[in-house]
């Protein structure tokens, strides 16, 4: 369960955030979406701690996050950045390894051995588990860093536009397996996505921001609403039955 | 499943070859740890050594010259590629050392007003103040960088450079001013000749770092992955890297009260390293550290020989090994050198 109570965002005197409160139960795949500019990454940096807030807090499970030690967040929650320019020369397994980080303090054991491999395996980096980062194309590179936040095993995963850089194959493989992460371990995973259709095809939830506001929060039935989406996104879209799913046009 | 692009040939995957570097770093130091005990003008050998039984001139010799110059050489050379690889990690660039960062110069400023202003400070307290010195050198580089709109690779090392230059001509000018610019110059070039039996121990707390160091390798790798990713995994990234500046600032200053400056070891080690086997601190710093060993003491070897009797400083056959090897991983690194 996380809970954003009316934070508050500037830079330079510009708000970024604007009285955002926003409550997640456990469990569940959760889609923020919106234009460009609309403060999608800003949450999701306040949210994992990587930004505070300038008024107002965010909890995880009754935690304040802006003050409880960083250790003890580490094991419950995880945060993948948009942008990884790691100019560390690491092997896929190291960076994958330092997952295990906040567990064992590098001293991984059996348990911790098990998650590396399980995510390298999850991932398909198995062929690639000796190869240094700056030897990957960026989409490996990207798989690399999930399963660093999959081998970090927490209940709570924010990810930043985790399907950047991916092909169709492996962006439909990491969606899908976030999902089941979320359904059947119980994880709270929270995506900032760019394609809406992605959202409503497989997110239990969608939160739509603009101008550093949420705007609706809502399933994606509730959500997909040709005039709704239109106005958001200033941009003619009509929402379709396709396949037995919603599929925006646009 | 089948992976149609990969940037760079699987040569480059460390492994085993990677394994064996310990051992052939290990090797490579011991080798020429006995090789420095038993070269040099007057004659040490292990039979002479054997044949007084613990007395006579060349046990003497051995005890007082040969033995405390090894020793400073191997604590030298672990502690400059010590302090080049923990601040290249830190700094997140693969171009950075003590030298070219002001941490040195700034030491030397320091070293300077301690022998205007407090000549009789004991050996001690001159390496805290050269240490306080470099660690306001680097924070002030830090600063500048932050300050600098920059995302070349290569404008991190050309600030430092710049800084360096501009601490090294205020040095320049008090000591002109003060009449101290050959004693100066005599102190700051890096040179093992003059170390005997009571005047390099202090280089020991090299040893204590190395160990300190070691006991944070991994945090310092987490935190060279960036302040977000450190955050992400639980690891106080304004505390480690505090800890890894005042590392290098005592590594830096240990060095350089001892023995003076010793240049590019700080570079080309770490580098080297980092190419054949990366940079997860954990396996990479023991290496590190022996190489620098090896390094500095093959380089003492040389100079210890091409001038029969005389002696070369390490500053001129080092700049000469380190200036070369730069050039090759400036034009080696290119590709990735953010």
């Amino acid at each position: 369960m996380i809970e954003v109570e009316g934070v508050e965002r500037r830079y330079d005197g510009v708000a970024v955030l604007s009285e955002v409160t926003l409550s997640l139960p456990k469990g569940g795949l959760t889609a923020i979406i919106g234009p460009n500019g609309a403060g999608k990454s800003t949450l999701l940096s306040v949210m994992g701690r990587l930004q505070k807030p300038d008024a107002g807090r965010v909890t995880l499970e009754g935690m304040h996050l802006a003050q409880a030690p960083g250790r003890a967040v580490a094991k419950k929650l995880a945060m993948l950045r948009q942008d990884n320019h790691t100019a560390a020369r690491l092997t896929v397994r190291d960076l994958v390894a330092f997952g295990r980080y906040p567990h064992c303090r590098g001293n991984p054991g059996p348990e911790d051995q098990a998650q590396i491999d399980r995510a390298l395996a999850i991932l398909g980096l198995e062929p690639l588990a000796d190869r240094f980062l700056d030897q990957l194309s960026g989409g490996q590179r990207q798989r690399a860093h999930i399963a660093m936040v999959l081998a970090q095993d927490t209940g709570c995963i924010l990810l930043d536009e985790p399907l950047n850089n991916l092909d169709i194959s492996h962006a439909v493989r990491i969606i899908t397996l976030v999902r089941e992460a979320a359904q059947a371990l119980g994880k709270t995973v929270v995506v900032v996505l760019h394609d809406i259709n992605m959202a409503a095809a497989h997110c239990d939830r969608i939160v739509v921001m603009k101008g550093g506001r949420i705007l609706r929060h809502g399933t994606p039935a509730e959500l997909m609403q040709a005039d709704f989406l239109s106005a958001v996104y200033e941009t003619p879209i009509s929402v379709h039955e396709l396949a037995g799913r919603l599929v925006a046009v646009y | 499943m089948p992976e149609p692009h990969s940037p760079r040939p699987s040569s480059q995957q460390p492994g085993p070859a990677a394994r064996l570097l310990f051992p052939l770093a290990l090797g490579l130091t011991l080798a020429m740890g006995l090789a420095s005990l038993f070269v040099g003008v007057s004659s040490v050998s292990p039979t002479l050594l054997w044949a007084e039984g613990g007395t006579g001139p060349a046990t003497e010799v051995f005890l007082t010259s040969r033995l405390p110059r090894t020793l400073a050489l191997a604590l030298a050379g672990t502690g400059l590629a010590l302090a080049g690889l923990v601040l290249q990690v830190l700094v997140r660039n693969r171009f950075v050392e003590p030298s070219t960062v002001g941490t040195t110069e700034s030491a030397s400023l320091g070293i300077l007003l301690v022998m205007l202003l407090a000549p009789g400070l004991p050996v001690p307290g001159r390496m805290a103040v050269a240490a306080g010195f470099g660690l306001a050198g680097t924070g002030l580089f830090l600063l500048v960088l932050r300050a600098v709109p920059q995302r070349s690779a290569l404008m991190v090392p050309l600030i430092g450079l710049l800084l360096s230059g501009v601490i090294g001509a205020v040095t320049t000018f008090i000591a002109y001013r003060t009449d101290m610019l050959q004693s100066l110059g005599a102190w700051s070039t890096g040179d093992f000749s003059v170390v005997l039996q009571g005047r390099y121990e202090l280089l020991w707390i090299v040893a204590g770092l190395t160990l300190v160091s070691a006991l944070f390798a991994d945090q310092i790798t987490v935190a060279g992955l960036g302040r977000d990713m450190a955050i992400g995994l639980g690891v106080n990234h304004r505390a480690v890297r505090a800890l890894g500046l005042v590392l290098v600032a005592l590594l830096s200053a240990a060095v350089i009260v001892t023995v003076g400056i010793v240049p590019f070891l700080g570079l080309v080690v770490p580098n080297v390293v980092s190419l054949l086997m990366g940079d997860n601190l954990r396996r990479t710093l023991p290496v590190v550290c022996l190489t620098g060993a090896a390094l500095v003491m093959a380089c003492d070897i040389v100079g210890r020989l091409v001038v029969r009797p005389y002696e070369m400083p390490i500053g001129l056959t080092m700049g000469i090994v380190g200036s070369a090897a730069f050039l090759w991983l400036l034009t080696r690194r290119r590709g990735h050198v953010a």
